[in-house]
Order: C-alpha cells, then structure tokens, then sequence
C-alpha cells in the first residue's frame, strides 16, 4: 500500500507547479481573465508545447496514456493557480467524449486538433430546466435526408463562445427524462442556425447560452451510437468531477495555506493575529477539511483507476465533500483576512467563487448526497 | 500509487477473520459494550489472543509481539471489529508495556511484561489530576526520596478502571525546579500499598468506569521507578506516540454504521422504516462520508509510517475526527433508539439490546473528546507543528 507517486508523474507534477510558479501570479491570472476570450492564447501554446494537453489520450491516439492520476495532479496545480485556460472543457470533458465514443476518423482529426492546441472543442450538455441532470434532454435532433435538424438551447456551455466545435447531447428518442435515446452531435460554432451568447461568470471564466434553431448537420455528425450516449455521458461525468474536485482540493490547500501566512503578517492590538486562538482553531478546522477532501479524492481517483464496484459511491461522497468543504475553507479564508478578504486585490474572494463554481458543476452537494443515500439505499 | 492488499495481506486477513469467528462468542462480545467492562470475560479474552500470540501486536517480536507490518495490524484491528470482539484493555498492554520495554531495566522486564502479556495483572493511568488536565505538566502528587523508598502523597483523577486494577503507573512530581517538565517521575505502584485509595466517581452514563485515586504517605520502592529520576514526561511522550494507527477508531465506527442502518431499516416509522425517513437517511449519509475520508487519511498516515518515514501532517487530524466521529454515530444511534434510548437498563427494563447499549456508549462516549488529551489542545498542537502558528 503506498501513496507515492511514480517517476513520471512526479515530473509531471513538478512541470505544472513550476509554471504555476513562475508564470501564473494572481495578476498574470487577472489580466488574461479579463482578455478578449477570457485566457491567454500564449498559455494554451505552452500547455500544448510542454505535452499537457495529450495527457489522458492513448498512445494511439497521440498522448501518453495517462490516466485519473496523472489528472488529478494536473488539475490540483491548476486549482492553486485558478487556472482560466479550457483545459477541464476542451480536454477533460471533449477529450473524454471523443476518446469514448468517436470513430477513427473523427479521433484522427479531432483529438489531434486538442493535442497541438489548434482545436477548441466544448461539451453542451446543460439545459436550464434540467438543473444538474444529464440525461434531461430537450434539444432535440431529427432524422432527414442530409442527416439531422437541431432545435433547442443548452446553457452555460463552458468556453463556448471561443470553441470552434460543440459537442452537444440531444434528444433523438423518448421522453424528456428517459436515459434512452439520448445522442451525441458534432456540431461547428459557426454553422447556421447556432446562435451564441457569451457570459463571464463570477469565477473569471466563461461560458455562452447555445441556441439552435434549425441547424442541419450530416450523419457523420454523429458521435457514438444514436441514441446510446446517456452512459458514455454518465462516464465522463464521473471523470469530469473527480477532475474539478482535484482543482477545488487544489484551491483549498492554497486558501489555508495563504491565510495562515496573512495572519502572521497582519498585526492587530500589537501582535500577529496568528497567535489568537479563536483564529488558529479556525485555521485547523480549514487544514482538516482540506486533508479530508484530499482523502477523498485520492479514495475516488483510486476506485476509479481500479474499476472499483463502489466507485459511484466514492465519487458522490466526494463531490458532496469538496461543496461543503470548499465553501466552508472558502468563508473562513475570507472572514480571517478581514476587510482584505473582501477586495480584488486579495485573491481569496476569487477562489471563493471558483469553489462555488465547481460545486454548482455537475451536481452540487445536496444533489450528492443524495445520490450517496440512493447508491447505499440500493 | 497502489491501495491493493498483496496476496500476502489478503492471506493473513483470511487467517485472522477465521480466528475471530471461531472464538469470538456472544459472550466475549459482552466483555465490552461501550464503557463499563466485565473484568472476567476481558481476561478470558485476552488470554485466548494470548494463547494465539496475537495479544500484543505492537510489542517488538522478541519479547511477545507480533512481527505485523503496519498493514498487517490495520487489517487485524479491522477484522476484530467486524467480528464485535473487545479491543483489549490499553492501559497494561499497549501504554505502560512499551514504557516498561523501552526505558526498563532489564529486572523491570522481567518482572512486568510476563504478567502483563498473560493478563495477570490488570494495570491502569494516574496522570490527570484535580488542577492537571489539558495542561498535565502542571501535576502535583509528590514523590519525595526517603531511603530507598518514594513518599507517594497527592491525589489522581479519571483514573479509569482503577477499581479493578493491580497495579498503576503514575507520573509524579520529584522535583519543583526549573521547567515543570523536568521535574516529573514516572513510578508504578502496586494498588495495595498502604495509603492507596481509590473513591468511585458518579459519572452522567450510570456506569463505573472513573474514579479518584488518593494517596497518601504510599511508600513505594525506587526500583519501581522506570529509568532515570525526573524524565517520566519524557517517557509519557514517546508512549503517545505508541498507538497513533488505532486511535481513529474507524473500525469501530464503521461497525457502529453499519448495525445503525440495520436497526433504521427495521425500526417503524408510520407505514414504513426510519432508513427511509430522508433527513435521517442524509444524516447516516453525512456521517458515513466524513469516516470514508478518515479511513483513507489513517491509510494514508499507516503508508507513510509503513514505507519508513514519520507519518505526516494528515496523522494528527486522527484523533479530532475520529472522536467526532465516533460520537457522531452514538448521536446517531441515541436518535435511532427513539423513546427506549432514555431507559435505564437495571436488569428488569423495558428496551432492547440496541437502546440500552446506545445511551451507555453515547453518555460515555462524550469523554472521548476530552480525554487523551481534548480536542482543543489536539489543536493547538496542530496549530503549533503543522501550521507553525
């Protein structure tokens, strides 16, 4: 039993938090933010320069058959930097699709085009009345002769004002809620009848309402079968919160970590306010929530790689964990740096917002936990 | 990263559960039932894992120990869980047995451990006192020199078990000057010497575990001190660091949730059961979450320990947790028991075995945030050594 890492991802970890580092101060992070598309076009390079962008792709496909690991230690140094790049919406959640479920053909062109970088691919899988259920499709496709016609919106599609392809889930069979009939489509931001509106969101990122009204695609728009792509949703849903709860675990060791060191700083009453009591039990109560998210994670990410029977158990706890906790590390880190904690020029407040973000993303913890009390029902 | 057991481990988890299920009986379950212990059915079992050579897992090898990898002992506490059989009695075996084999003289050894490997002699704490508690080094029960005895006077308290004990290992003061550390004894003191005395204290959950120990002019002989004259805190130190794997409690926990949703899936609720009541069903949920993340910070803490180094800052959330939790799922188990969790069991009440042994282990169970040091100073020394505050 050991929780070291190998050689490879050791590196890999070391490049990320090096770059994190030297490239990705809060400012650097602000300015790119605030950028025309909301990130640095130079950094997206330097991801695909230094390899980061193949990551959990197969050898076959281009990349280096990382997996949930090699992830999770991506995306934690991505949550101390509050990374604004696509990284989550054009690897994690395209790049699992289209590894799952496309044909040969589409994995040649698409995944190469995330690999050198010169792909900007997101998922449309919300819809505003589905609240966080995925297989509560609306947007419907229908079968003509050229292929299908699209109809229907999906929100808060994360980058997808800048994505020059969306990969959205719509209904070609059954009801609203049913699981079946559920498909995956292709579909380029610039066809006709896609009508976009970009949003910035709380966190510095962005994200669009998608509206289709009409568009026609070809068959080969098809991703997966026609009608069966509720489970490689439900697949890449599970890796998609293990990968924003490694970030938020991220974020949380940055937030503890930076208030204990403000509180040694900022006097008060002649002293460093670190040696209250009332304030250091507050700091353990957040380094303990942290380390216990980062069990939770590790025993997710684990049961993941392993193929665990439990692995949907684990994961809802985790998610459940990481919104409670997030939020709570979150509070506190602002409460304790006092009136500093509530200007943009401490970067508490934005990783407050990220976090809130992330446990909003696929499920919030009211929605887990009650999936844990259905999973340990069942 | 690996979390698999090795073909290895799952051999020995094999060997150690068919172990527990032949020779743990309804009656040895009864030994403990959260708090109060029957001393008889204790020795009985403890002599039956002696008789294994499973009593004393931690203690080196040589002198009757195990040879366990850390792994091997986290599997057997486990196991000894699931089967409900009583961990053994600490004090004896897993406090002053290290003490006694780290810092002993050889004649102490010999004198001490058999006995205590046997279950012979059962052995209990004198460190708190009345103006000792979280701040133990302010302790005051003298022990001044007169030939080759100590003068044993001052008083100790929540000394538990001591109404059964043999023998107690106390920590006493032999020197007034310079830091109050450094002038601390660490002396073992047979229970019927003269001037001993040991008062029962009323506790809230109607059992008899705690008492006061008094004592006054105990005559106790310098070889019954262990190693040198004012470096007991020194020992007492090195001792808490003995049994930091199982301090969670998460097996026991884990047992405790489980037989929680067995009683919540039969206990009626108008036209169904309790597990189906959404709001207790969300609070089993949350509590069973909050132990999944401790059980993998205690693998965590037992890898580290395991591949050599010293286990790391996750480590010391163990104990706060853990007790929170266990606690937790006594709150829990009390909220279960509905009407009959506030009957006193006198032999002829009405209940059930679930209720009465909730409301002992919840009542009881208050104390262990407190004791071992209490949470609140748990996190001082989190604020002071992990977060350098």
């Amino acid at each position: 039993m050991n929780f070291d890492f190998s050689e490879e991802q050791t590196l890999l970890k070391d490049s990320v938090a090096k770059f994190i580092q030297n490239e990705y101060s809060y400012e650097a992070r602000q300015k790119n933010s605030q950028s025309d598309i909301g990130y640095s076009e130079q950094n997206w390079s330097t991801f695909a320069e230094l390899g980061w962008l193949c990551v959990p792709f197969t050898e076959e496909q281009g990349g280096i058959g990382g997996g949930p690991v090699e992830m999770m230690i991506m995306m934690e140094e991505f949550g101390k930097g509050l990374v604004v790049e696509p990284y989550f919406s054009s690897v994690v959640l395209s790049g699992s699709l289209l590894a799952k479920a496309g044909n040969e053909s589409q994995q040649a062109e698409l995944i190469t085009g995330i690999i050198d970088g010169s792909k900007k691919i997101t998922f449309a899988y919300n819809e505003s009345q589905a609240r966080f259920d995925l297989h509560n499709v609306v947007t419907k496709a229908e079968k003509n002769d050229q292929g299908y016609v699209i109809n229907g919106n999906k929100s808060i599609v994360l980058h997808g004002a800048s994505a020059d392809l969306l990969i959205v889930s719509v209904r070609t069979a059954g009801e609203p809620l049913d699981n079946d009939g559920i498909t995956l489509m292709l579909v380029p931001a610039s066809a006709d009848g896609v009508s976009i509106k970009a949003t910035r969101t709380l966190d510095g990122q962005r994200a669009a309402e998608v509206q289709f009204t009409n568009v026609q695609v070809d068959s080969d728009a098809l991703l997966g079968e026609e009608g069966n792509a509720a489970l490689v949703i439900d697949q890449v849903a599970d890796e998609a919160m293990l990968a924003l709860c490694a970030e938020a675990v991220g974020s949380m060791e940055k937030l503890y970590k930076d208030t204990v060191a403000y509180t040694k700083e900022r006097k008060q009453f002649g002293v460093a306010i670190s040696g209250f009591q009332a304030l250091q039990h507050r700091m353990v109560d957040m380094f303990t929530a942290h380390e216990q998210c980062k069990s939770l994670l590790l025993r997710a990410v684990l049961s993941y790689a392993a193929g665990d029977a439990d692995v949907a158990k684990n994961i809802a706890a985790l998610k459940y964990q990481v919104g409670v906790s997030g939020q709570k590390v979150a509070h506190e880190a602002v409460q304790i740096h006092g009136g500093m904690g509530m200007t943009d020029e401490m970067s508490v407040g934005m990783y407050l917002k990220r976090i809130n973000m992330i446990n909003t993303l696929f499920g919030n913890a009211d929605y887990h936990l009650q999936r844990f009390t259905d999973l340990s029902a069942a | 990263m690996d979390i698999q057991f090795t073909s290895e481990d799952l051999a020995f988890q094999k060997e150690v559960r068919a172990f527990f299920s032949e020779n743990v009986t309804d009656e040895i379950r009864r030994g403990y039932t959260g708090g109060e212990v029957d001393p008889a059915i204790m020795v009985k079992w403890q002599k039956i894992l002696h008789k294994q050579g499973w009593v004393a897992p931690n203690w080196p090898a040589d002198i009757g120990g195990t040879g366990w990898t850390i792994t091997q002992k986290y599997i057997f506490e486990n196991e000894c869980a699931e089967s409900g059989a009583p961990s053994v009695i600490p004090f004896g075996l897993k406090m002053v047995a290290p003490v006694i084999y780290t810092f002993g003289s050889d004649e102490q050894k010999k004198r001490f451990l058999p006995d205590i490997l046997e279950s012979n002699v059962w052995w209990c704490q004198g460190y708190s006192e009345p103006g000792a508690g979280s701040d133990l080094a302010a302790l005051q029960t003298k022990a001044e020199l007169d030939g080759d005895h100590y003068v044993v006077n001052g008083q100790k308290i929540w000394t538990t078990y001591a109404q059964d004990a043999d023998w107690i290992f106390c920590l006493v003061r032999t020197s007034s000057e310079g830091k109050r550390q450094a002038g601390i004894s660490f002396l073992l003191i047979d229970m019927k010497t003269p001037g001993v005395e040991v008062r029962k204290i009323d506790t809230i959950d109607n059992q008899h575990t705690l008492n006061e120990v008094f004592f006054d002019n105990v005559r106790v002989p310098v070889e019954n001190r262990i190693g040198e004259e004012n470096k007991g805190w020194t020992y007492a130190k090195v001792l808490l660091t003995h049994e930091r794997t199982a301090i969670a409690g998460v097996a026991q926990s884990k047992k405790g949730i489980q037989k929680l949703r067995e009683f919540a899936a039969q206990e009626k609720v108008g036209a169904g059961v309790l597990a189906d009541d959404p709001l207790f069903a969300a609070k089993i949920a949350k509590v069973e979450i909050d132990l999944m993340a401790l059980e993998y910070t205690e693998l965590r803490a037992i890898a580290s320990v395991s591949a050599g180094g010293a286990p790391g800052p996750e480590s010391s959330i163990l104990k706060i947790r853990g007790t929170e939790i266990q606690q937790a799922v006594s709150e829990l188990t009390i909220e279960a028991c509905g009407h009959y969790a506030h009957v006193i069991n006198d032999g002829e009440a009405i209940g059930n075995d679930m209720s009465w042994v909730a409301s002992a282990k919840y009542l009881y169970g208050r104390a262990s945030t407190i004791y071992g040091g209490s949470n609140e100073v748990q996190k001082n020394i989190i604020a002071k050594m992990v977060l350098g505050l």
